[in-house]
């Protein structure tokens, strides 16, 4: 069955794939050709605690108005975003990160 | 009763004297005691300048407590701390269930990393001067990330 063959295969093909083979669709758009790889930084850096005192490595993921910065964009794996996510939680809950910033 | 380890985060008006904070340790450490648990560590962080104002105040004065005791003092502490008018914040974590967590990922890494150097016929632990660490260019050099479509 031809499944994801002619017009269907839309959705997809965004995240890991997207940069291995730039078909002639991704060659019209914005960014046609080179994406760096996504690398979860805590596997990469070795970092195993993930702690809510530690403002200065959850900064870089939480931008300037403040939500969490997904995993799609942020490259990182899906138990370290977990982990991410409450250490991030706690620290609002502290005041030592901003809920919402405009 | 098991006796399991927390973690205590306080915060206090920026303009409260010494003495004030020195009282609401001793109230903590008072109840803490009356309960059979144990202070720790106190680490006072000081004056901090919140991320987002709580009522008027734009700082806090901060401390941390390590407390090893029961649920049941935790939640007598919480109860007690919410009262309490001096302190405008206030976390309570239970802190060894995820020490055990980071200590195993620890260990199971470098065991498994040994296991897979000793297959390659390598000795177990990383020798100097060993690897492509410098000669590679690192293009993870800064902490931002390129923010596409989001």
């Amino acid at each position: 069955m031809p499944f994801g063959q002619g017009r269907s295969g839309g959705g997809g093909g965004r995240g890991r794939g997207a940069d291995k083979k730039a078909g002639d669709k991704e060659k019209g758009q914005r960014r046609p050709m080179f994406r760096r790889r996504k690398v979860c930084k805590f596997c990469a850096d070795k970092i195993d605690d993930i702690n809510y005192k530690d403002v200065k490595l959850l900064g870089p993921f939480v931008p300037e108005r403040g939500k969490i910065l997904p995993r799609r964009i942020s490259g990182t794996c899906a138990m370290h975003q977990r982990k991410l996510q409450t250490a991030i939680k706690r620290a609002r809950q502290l005041a030592l990160i901003p809920y919402v910033t405009d | 009763m098991s006796v399991r380890q927390y973690e205590l985060v306080y915060i206090l008006p920026p303009d409260s004297t010494e003495q004030q904070v020195a009282e609401v340790h001793d109230l903590i450490a008072a109840n803490v005691t009356r309960l059979n648990g144990q202070i720790e560590k106190t680490e006072p962080w000081g004056r901090r300048k919140l991320a987002y104002e709580i009522g008027p105040l734009k700082e806090g004065f901060y401390v941390l407590e390590v407390i090893s005791g029961s649920g049941e003092l935790m939640k007598e502490l919480d109860r007690r701390l919410k009262v309490l008018d001096q302190v405008i914040r206030h976390l309570v974590v239970r802190s060894d269930a995820e020490k055990k967590v980071v200590e195993r990922t620890r260990t199971k890494r470098q065991t498994s990393s040994e296991r897979r150097r000793v297959k390659r016929g390598l000795p177990p632990t990383r020798q100097p001067g060993e690897g492509r660490s410098s000669t590679e260019p690192d293009d993870m050099d800064d902490d931002r990330f390129d923010v596409g479509e989001v």
